[in-house]
């Protein structure tokens, strides 16, 4: 069966990458968090085509436990990095739908963001792989996984205060 | 002694911005300095190029740099490690863009003249336009000195440079202690992080045995750890730990004195209770006791911080690798380590470790981006009221030979910014 973009679970799908997008730009993290169910994954890897993050180093490979304290980090006022972040916008495009069914979507997206900060502009693109569990309506969509792949993700990237 | 002034300062020769308890901000931001350093240090100085854990085999190699130099770091068919110049004999075309990897030699993509893993011209296409012209046997890649010591491979741009050995002098034992955590296996490098800063490289050099920023700094990655945790890097009053200078711009800060030597365990001390299922999975796999306890122990790493003049830091359970890109741009490498062992024991330990580097490390870690926020600052700031000297003072009417003679001070004082500046201040007085 060939997925299509119009499928509305696919849309319901898409419709929660960009509301994370939001979000992020937004820094409202507490809200952010409440987008992934309680056994997902997020996680930027340094290795591209890696599957299995459990035994390679990873930039980034959070449980629930680790995305509150990310949270919490992010939010108290005590990490510099993060009260003094960069601005950021950040565009989720071409999607692609590779696994769909009522339960979940699987969908692969194109990340762009510009990162702008005392005069400069960073700019990180990446591959982004989504699994997206459907609730009963599309507020009770949550992501079951999220996976970024940094186009230089085994180059040297600037120390980030934000979240991709 | 010179002092600078806002008339001064830049005119005065680089060695004259070091003083004893302060230098000059300059020295963060004259292009022209930073071209000499390249020269005068990262040219002359050791410089950390691999750990041999990262050249498995014959025809392992890894990619870096020494001072302005791409390299290519490999074990030869003989098990030797060299480091070669990253450079084409013929028209100067790199001839390896991989970080690491496996490779019988290197050919260039240009005009396919051919390389042994000991750097030897191999081969020459079409050779017969040579003839008479050259000989290939002096045509090899120029090859740099290379020694190692304890797993650390260096290499030196200066072939008259002193032997690594002597250079080290009493940082060997600190490697020793380090490498103790692989808890009875050796240790191996099991992935790396980089990210950059836009700052001067010296900013990272002087924050590797800077005890006074780390509670403030990283108070938000002490708020997420476990008390345990938290109370082992509460160092701040414990008047036993302590910063060593240990002499050619060497230094180590003792965080956690209990345990900078792992091999000396009375077993009084509980492991803490956030381990016990990494204690329940080596149990299931057959470690005994003993064998748990030195790998428990050793998860955290070592309870120093050893900082190498001028671009490597033992840290704690990591290597911290500098290379300086511009007068304000430096790129750092963390590489986090394990043990190297059957992986029914070292995979449980080696997971923990990852996911402890994950934690603090990184672009993304709680720790990394406030220190590299840190750096950024320094290096802005620095660039205001030239007159105004950068103060490593701190603690320097406390600081008094240990027994073994090295001067020592309390652990947030700024003794081994000190060390790492007078040995600048010598390598940048030397013509």
């Amino acid at each position: 069966m060939t997925e299509t973009l119009t499928d509305p679970r696919v849309v319901r799908a898409i419709e929660l990458a960009w509301r994370e997008a939001a979000l992020l730009d937004a820094k409202e993290y507490e809200a952010w968090q409440g987008l992934y169910a309680d056994d997902a994954r997020y996680v930027i890897p340094i290795e591209r085509d890696a599957e299995d993050f459990d035994d390679v180093l990873n930039m980034v490979h959070d449980d629930a436990r680790m995305r509150g304290l990310r949270v919490r980090r992010m939010t108290e006022g005590y990490a510099i990095a993060a009260v003094d972040s960069a601005i950021t916008v950040r565009t989720v495009s071409r999607f692609i739908p590779t696994d769909v069914d009522d339960r979940s979507v699987t969908l692969k997206a194109a990340q762009i963001i510009v990162a702008y900060k005392r005069g400069r502009h960073d700019l990180w693109a990446a591959d982004v792989d989504y699994v997206v569990r459907l609730g009963a309506s599309g507020d009770e969509d949550r992501f079951a996984r999220k996976v970024v792949r940094l186009v230089n993700a085994d180059e040297a990237v600037p120390a980030a205060g934000f979240l991709l | 002694m010179t002092e600078f002034t806002a008339a001064t300062v830049y005119d005065l020769p680089p060695a004259d911005l070091v003083l004893g308890d302060r230098v000059a901000g300059r020295m963060y931001t004259d292009p022209a300095i930073f071209d000499q350093e390249r020269t005068k240090i990262f040219e002359r100085s050791w410089i950390w190029v691999a750990h041999e854990s990262e050249l498995p085999k014959a025809g392992s190699f890894k990619s870096t740099h020494v001072g302005r130099h791409p390299v290519i770091v490999t074990k030869d068919r003989k098990g030797e490690i060299r480091t070669l110049v990253n450079r084409c004999r013929h028209r100067g075309a790199s001839l390896c863009e991989k970080k690491t990897g496996h490779a019988n030699g290197f050919t260039c993509p240009y005009h396919a003249w051919s390389y042994g893993l000991d750097g030897k011209l191999r081969g020459i296409p079409y050779p017969d336009g040579y003839e008479g012209v050259m000989d290939k046997a002096d045509l090899g890649l120029k090859t740099l000195r290379t020694e190692s010591y304890g797993g650390m491979i260096f290499a030196t741009v200066d072939a008259d440079a002193e032997p690594l050995a002597d250079f080290l002098g009493d940082v060997k034992l600190w490697i020793d202690r380090f490498m103790a955590q692989g808890g009875g296996y050796p240790v191996k490098v099991l992935g790396t992080h980089r990210f950059t800063y836009r700052g001067n490289w010296k900013i990272q050099l002087e924050n590797t045995t800077d005890g006074y920023h780390f509670p403030i700094v990283h108070r938000s990655w002490m708020a997420s750890v476990d008390a345990e945790t938290a109370e082992m890097m509460s160092f701040m009053t414990d008047p036993t730990a302590v910063t060593h200078d240990l002499g050619n711009g060497h230094s180590v800060m003792q965080m956690v004195p209990e345990h900078s030597d792992l091999e000396a365990d009375d077993g009084s001390e509980p492991l803490q209770p956030r381990f016990d299922g990494l204690v329940a999975q080596l149990e299931a796999a057959g470690a005994d006791e003993a064998e748990i306890r030195r790998l428990v122990r050793a998860v955290h790493g070592t309870g120093f911080n050893l900082n190498l003049f001028p671009n490597v830091s033992m840290s704690i359970s990591f290597f911290r690798v500098l290379r300086p890109i511009s007068v304000d741009e430096t790129v750092i490498e963390h590489v986090a380590l394990g043990s190297d062992g059957p992986a029914e024991i070292v995979g449980p330990v080696n997971r923990e470790r990852l996911r402890a580097h994950e934690h603090f490390q990184g672009p993304f870690g709680f720790g990394t981006p406030d220190d590299s926020e840190g750096w950024d600052r320094v290096q802005r700031g620095a660039q205001g009221a030239p007159e105004l000297p950068i103060m490593v003072n701190r603690g320097l009417g406390r600081e008094k030979p240990s027994a073994e003679g090295w001067p020592t001070s309390h652990v947030t004082d700024e003794t081994g910014m000190r060390a790492a500046y007078a040995q600048w201040k010598r390598m940048m007085s030397d013509d």
